[in-house]
């Protein structure tokens, strides 16, 4: 088998251990601690937002701001797919004139 | 009768997927045509996608295979990227008390970003998280993730200008919807704010892909030192609502 095979089943292996990790981590506790439970109920929208924040500030330029800022006015108001077809519209029909 | 409630609720967790294949759909292509263009043979994109199935590793790995780098770094690097689903799967195992052994082995290969979130919020409209939703949506997205990875590889050629068609910049705005839906959480605007700051000081200062575990652990270690947020009548009602079968 390549190199190329075995790194990538290298990686996967790993992938599923960071995927199981943190539950076989956890699965001691039988009952979860109110400071964990607080802290496990951070975990999405922690985690979600340094996905958004770097591309932000570093990767965008007016069109992306603006489909950020449109994309989040509709978020306050209507569903997940409203708010992410009007960020994606207001981004690829700026795009055509700004750079 | 429980099979055929099962049977439902897959196709349920399907078309939960929906939008989040749309959303995903160019980075699988896009994944193909790279990865063919930095070497990768057909067989080798659709082992990869099978087996790692996470678009954002997988992305690092065929960059770093183009640039003959030690085996061994480029499997680390893939763990790094791929290392911020230690916190989804912490976070889950409330969720799934209820499933057997299998399932959980099963359910955690599936374990993206997006099936993490549409899980949580599943939750969090529902009160509980079945096996047989979450499968529908994993399956979905794993069967849309691996198929348009292989088109890509072999029509790759094809996309010529992703840019223009806001391909790069589709993800974050679909995980910022992720994150507005999590706004009535409690302490979520400071669980946010100190996340951005954080992961944004890291990107700078630690580099890629650290930011994600680095900038997440500060709003989580925020949230375990805060005190509850006070409920509101909001969140009572809400709550009285969730209860109802």
């Amino acid at each position: 088998m390549s190199t190329t095979a075995w790194v990538i089943l290298a990686g996967a292996v790993l992938t599923y251990l960071t995927r199981i990790g943190g539950h076989l981590a956890l699965s001691r506790f039988k009952r979860v601690p109110p400071r964990l439970e607080a802290a496990l109920d951070a975990v999405p929208a922690a985690v979600l937002t340094t996905l958004v924040a770097p591309d932000v500030l570093f990767a965008a330029g007016p069109a992306e701001w603006s489909a950020i800022v449109v994309a989040g006015l509709v978020a306050l108001k209507r569903g997940l797919l409203a708010m992410f077809i009007s960020g994606a519209v207001v981004l690829i029909v700026l795009r055509q004139f700004v750079g | 009768m429980a099979e055929q409630s099962a049977r439902s609720d897959f196709w349920r967790g399907v078309r939960a997927g929906m939008p989040v294949i749309v959303a995903v759909l160019p980075f699988g292509l896009l994944f193909g045509a790279l990865a063919v263009d930095n070497g990768l043979s057909v067989p080798q994109v659709a082992l990869m996608s099978l087996t790692i199935f996470g678009g954002a590793s997988q992305m690092v790995g065929i960059e770093l295979f183009g640039q003959k780098i030690a085996p061994a770094l480029i499997v680390f690097s893939i763990f790094a990227v791929n290392f911020r689903h230690v916190l989804y799967s912490a976070a889950m195992g409330r969720h799934i008390q209820h499933w057997s052994l299998w399932q959980k082995a099963a359910g955690f290969f599936l374990l993206t970003d997006p099936q993490y979130a549409e899980a949580e919020r599943a939750v969090e409209q529902t009160g509980r998280l079945g096996f047989a939703w979450y499968m529908g949506l994993g399956l979905a997205l794993y069967s849309a993730w691996v198929a348009n990875s292989v088109i890509g590889a072999v029509f790759g050629r094809l996309i010529h200008n992703p840019e223009a068609l806001g391909v790069d910049f589709l993800l974050p705005i679909y995980f910022l919807g992720l994150v507005m839906g999590f706004r009535k959480r409690p302490n979520w605007l400071p669980v946010v704010a100190v996340s951005a700051v954080a992961s944004v000081l890291a990107y700078r200062f630690v580099g890629s892909p650290w930011h994600v575990s680095l900038g997440a652990l500060a709003g989580i270690i925020l949230a375990a030192i805060l005190p509850p947020s006070a409920i509101t009548e909001g969140d009572l009602a809400e709550t009285a609502e969730r209860s109802e079968p």
